[in-house]
């Protein structure tokens, strides 16, 4: 039965269609997966009831003929995405207890395909982290161990955030997909620290209808998978127009399954001179001039380009993402639902005051002051309006690139997976993180970090492809090509269960 | 006339900008579907948008926007093809996100013009700024438990428009003319139906004073004055504050002040220090509003005609005085009543409306404004059609009834609403026109009273009052008094 969790999406689509396999039958050997993986720490709430539920009403589906090629298919969701009668708290403890009557547009459209629900994935709290530290119900693990490491061969290492248990739960078997989100690069550094597939969409090709808000003009959500066509497939499920949210796009969903041709002759991959970084580890270096020879092996042509503002992307996001949120988490008050902290005799302002110390944790509050900080009168010009300037500079940046290449390829994270604690008390080493992946963020664009090799330590490294917006057909055909180039990469020991 | 504040050194003059909050005619709220219906139970118009619950996200609601636009127009504002969302974030119970959506930089209407006409016939124009778009916030409400706040959210995200004038007004006269104006206007378009008592219609007062020819003062905000009467109270009472305190020596200090009409002063809410620093950035959430030339034009078309090219109207088509045109295009209910009246009469009698229009409109400030003030009614549930008006008025045009008479025909139409030839019938209220009847009449009483007539042929003419009088008394009021004085003349002249 183990077996079962070892499917690929594409590979159980197709055996539940030929009725070898049924959503009960996989259901059922994830949820046990599931279960046995509690030492990570990826499911903050196990829904096995609604996952049955689901899988028999697939399975009935399918049976009917109008299957989809998510039908069927147990998922994982990141607590992010509001899920109606599921507690959903974007991991805070400032949400404590809420359930929402709500379903978000992304979820709704994988339960509409037929998905099937195992549970709510742990993440950095209000996904403002790039390690899953932050998270009020504790840090996940990486499933992966480093071999021969100094720190000895049982440390723990961090999955990457904000999107932690996304990764997680599908590195380690117990979800064939999850969704995720990614503001400044928490799709696809996760998905970088696991050796998992994770695609990031254009702003505007998913609803961020219930989704919770980090920052509105970088949050997108995408999906987190174990291969690129999966990625395919379960990203074309969540796409898609919804009215109820103004900044989604009026444009169709292409097939992306179909983008897959695994042909990039003639295609123009963009190098930015930008990327390399002084003291990046020669491992990051020697794994990017491996992604260029494959792609060029592949008979793509390899342009050198320039985006010459890089270097401010990440101290403009710094300013716009916190500026945002310290807007968006203003209704976290006590008010109306969530924790509610006051004192005997308090007035209004103590009762703000005791139920955001007490709800929001340290990384979620220092974001909330330099946010509130670089919008307040006097210091709005010099902060906000200027990071918003580069911020236009820097999508100019990528709009002169791409009319000379196709899609950009880079490294996703400017190291392998950390220890646990070892940033944790540096948020500028953190913030380090996002430096390949907040540009894309700021520019709206698609991005996908595609698995690519391993560090010395045996800890997977993955490649970012970046595309131009609406093309996710091509950034999805790149990583497939980088996918099948770089072979099998092996899978974590599982030493959890 | 200049207004001036004497203090007991100079004279002051006072400077008035208004910021007028209208909630704007809609069905849905500015970014959510919840209903807007005043008067509903706590919390049943409230969407999950509105309650501000994670992971909602505005939506703008186009028909505002269309109001915002009509508004615009029929001030002949400026109307801004491009305009955008801010937040305006601080924290109250009753603000659910922790901030309002507002337009800061990017109104959506730019700079027009209100005139007003005041009382010693002049005319002004006083400009507005501009009108924003923003959502209401909810309803705190501290009396309903010993140690708690309620918040009723029926209100949050409805929507407003914020009508900002430029510091034009000098005078309480002039701001409630400015506002009783810009209620009339809104009123036509229907974009807000101005109803202050309801908190449709709110005004933020902006008052400074100066000596005669000095720079503006420094300005003290009034919040919230709920009625016309209330901003000039509030007016009044502001100025005379700030000239006491300057000619005692002070200064004013910019701040934001409550009216308390009950007690007849204005008194501090919080300083400029205590400001809050709203943090206004574009809303993320919300792409910028635009929309072309033929949305304009659409918007333009639908506008009826305004009060000022009605009042010309009256006046020009009509014949009727500049003041009794202002009062009837004062009220849409009150222009529309007696335009429907001319056409009835004009239809009835085949005269020219300028030859009905002033009788009619002198009845209409008469005997209809008097008889619904006296009952406590408006003209939208009068008792009294202008289809039945322009019947009363036409029995006293044909000679029917006498003026007299039509009062208390009026009088029974206003509690009854009978028609009025009904009342006539019934009651037998139609004057004796028969000349037969009223000769009669005459010949008996000058028999029954020779000293009188005596007295009358002495040169003392006034007697004939007291003939007509006997007439009439013993006809039951009902002798047609023309035709009776001209029977009467010959035969008392013998």
């Amino acid at each position: 039965m183990t077996d079962l969790t070892k499917l690929k999406i594409a590979e159980a689509r197709d055996a539940l269609a030929k009725g070898d396999l049924t959503s009960l039958e996989l259901t059922e050997a994830h949820i046990k997966a599931v279960e046995a993986s509690s030492p990570l720490n990826a499911f903050i709430v196990k829904t096995p009831e609604i996952a049955l539920k689901n899988a028999k009403a697939a399975d009935e589906r399918i049976k009917a003929g109008n299957a989809t090629a998510m039908t069927g298919i147990p998922v994982a969701i990141k607590d992010l995405f509001a899920t109606k009668g599921v507690r959903t708290t974007a991991c805070s403890h400032i949400l404590d207890g809420f359930v929402p009557e709500y379903e978000s547009t992304v979820t709704q459209n994988l339960w509409d395909d037929g998905a099937v629900m195992l549970g709510k994935l742990n993440m950095d709290e209000f996904a403002m982290g790039s390690s899953n530290e932050t998270s009020h119900y504790g840090p996940v693990k990486n499933p992966w161990r480093a071999k021969g490491s100094a720190k000895g061969s049982n440390a723990d290492f961090v999955p990457g955030g904000s999107s932690g248990g996304s990764v997680t739960s599908v590195a380690a078997f117990t979800a064939m997909g999850a969704t995720a989100s990614d503001t400044g690069g928490s799709i696809r550094q996760p998905a970088a620290f696991t050796g998992t597939f994770g695609i990031k969409p254009t702003y505007g090709r998913c609803s961020r209808y219930g989704m919770v808000a980090f920052a509105s003009s970088l949050d997108q959500a995408g999906v987190v998978t174990r291969s690129v066509r999966d990625g395919a497939i379960m990203l074309e499920s969540v796409c898609g127009f919804d009215a109820k949210d103004s900044t989604s796009a009026q444009m169709d969903v292409p097939n992306f399954e179909a983008a897959l041709t695994g042909d990039i002759r003639g295609m123009k991959i963009g190098i930015p001179k930008e990327y390399h970084l002084d003291g990046m580890p020669k491992e990051i270096e020697a794994l990017w001039d491996k992604g260029i020879a494959w792609v060029k092996d592949a008979g793509a042509e390899i342009i050198d380009i320039s985006l010459p503002h890089t270097k401010y992307a990440l101290p403009a996001y710094y300013i716009i993402a916190p500026a945002e949120a310290s807007s968006n988490l203003a209704r976290y008050d006590g008010v109306r639902y969530g924790l509610r902290s006051a004192p005997m005799g308090a007035s209004l302002e103590d009762m703000y005051e005791a139920t955001r110390a007490a709800g929001f944790g340290e990384e979620v509050q220092r974001r909330i002051m330099i946010g509130t900080y670089v919008l307040s009168a006097g210091y709005y010009d010099a902060y906000y309006l200027k990071a918003q300037k580069v911020r236009q500079l820097i999508s100019n940046d990528f709009k002169t690139a791409y009319q000379k290449c196709d899609v950009i390829l880079t490294p996703t994270a400017p190291s392998a997976a950390f220890a646990m604690g070892e940033k944790s008390d540096d948020p500028l080493a953190m913030y380090l993180n996002d430096v390949f992946t907040v540009p894309a963020s700021l520019a709206g664009l698609p991005g996908a970090s595609v698995p690519a090799g391993l560090s010395s330590d045996g800890l997977p490294l993955g490649l970012q492809i970046l595309g131009q917006p609406w093309d996710e057909a091509n950034v999805l055909k790149t990583c497939g090509v980088i996918e099948a180039a770089a072979g099998d990469l092996g899978a974590p020991a599982i030493w959890w269960e | 006339m200049t207004y001036i504040i004497q203090g007991t050194r100079d004279d002051f003059e006072v400077v008035i900008g208004l910021e007028v909050h209208a909630q704007v005619t809609s069905k849905a709220k500015l970014f959510s579907g919840a209903a807007t219906a005043f008067g509903a139970e706590p919390n049943t118009q409230v969407s999950l948008v509105d309650a501000a619950m994670p992971g909602m996200l505005p939506t703008i609601n186009a028909e505002c926007i269309r109001q915002g636009v009509r508004t615009g127009l029929a001030l002949g504002a400026e109307i801004n093809k491009f305009s955008v969302f801010d937040r305006k974030n601080y924290f109250y119970a009753d603000l659910p996100q922790g901030y309002q959506i507002s337009q800061f930089k990017h109104p959506i209407v730019g700079e027009g013009t209100i005139t007003i006409n005041k009382k010693d016939g002049t005319s002004k124009d006083i400009d507005v700024e501009r009108i924003h778009l923003e959502q209401d916030a909810g309803k705190s409400m501290h009396d309903q438990h010993p140690q708690m706040t309620y918040v009723d959210l029926n209100r949050s995200g409805v929507a407003l428009m914020e009508i900002v004038s430029k510091p034009d007004m000098a005078s309480p006269e002039e701001a409630g003319l400015y506002v009783g104006k810009l209620r009339t206007i809104l009123r036509y378009i229907g974009s807000c139906d101005g109803n202050m008592e309801q908190g449709s219609m709110r005004a933020d007062v902006n008052v400074s004073v100066r000596r005669a020819g000095e720079p503006l003062g420094t300005r003290c905000e009034i919040k919230n004055v709920n009625s016309i009467r209330f901003v000039r109270q509030a007016i009044e009472i502001e100025a005379r504050r700030q000239v006491d305190i300057i000619e005692d020596g002070g200064h004013i200090d910019q701040e934001t002040r409550l009216f308390d009409p009950v007690k007849g002063e204005t008194r501090s809410m919080r300083s400029k220090e205590e400001a809050h620093d709203y943090r206004y950035f574009p809303d993320p959430d919300l792409l910028p509003v635009e929309f072309d030339d033929d949305f304009i034009a659409a918007a333009r078309e639908s506008l009826p005609e305004l009060p000022d090219a009605k009042h010309h109207r009256f006046v020009s088509d009509f014949g009727i005085s500049d003041y009794n045109a202002g009062v009837l295009v004062a009220e849409k209910e009150s222009s529309d009543f007696f335009e429907e009246l001319i056409a009835a009469l004009v239809d009835a009698s085949g005269k020219k409306a300028s030859a009905v229009a002033a009788k009619a409109a002198n009845w209409v400030m008469g005997d209809l404004f008097g008889a619904l003030n006296k009952a406590g009614k408006t003209l939208s549930d009068c008792p009294v059609s202008p289809a039945q008006g322009a019947e009363l008025l036409g029995l006293i045009e044909d000679g029917t009834i006498s003026g007299r008479t039509a009062k208390d025909v009026f009088e029974i139409m206003f509690e009854t609403g009978d028609s009025a030839e009904k009342i006539v019938e019934e009651k037998g209220l139609k004057q004796v026109s028969d000349t037969g009847a009223i000769e009669k009449i005459i010949d008996d009483l000058l028999v029954a009273n020779p000293a009188q007539v005596q007295q009358y042929r002495d040169g003392k003419v006034k007697m004939i009052g007291f003939f007509v009088g006997q007439v009439m008394k013993a006809t039951g009021g009902q002798a047609n008094p023309a035709i009776v004085n001209q029977l009467l003349k010959p035969k008392l002249d013998g």
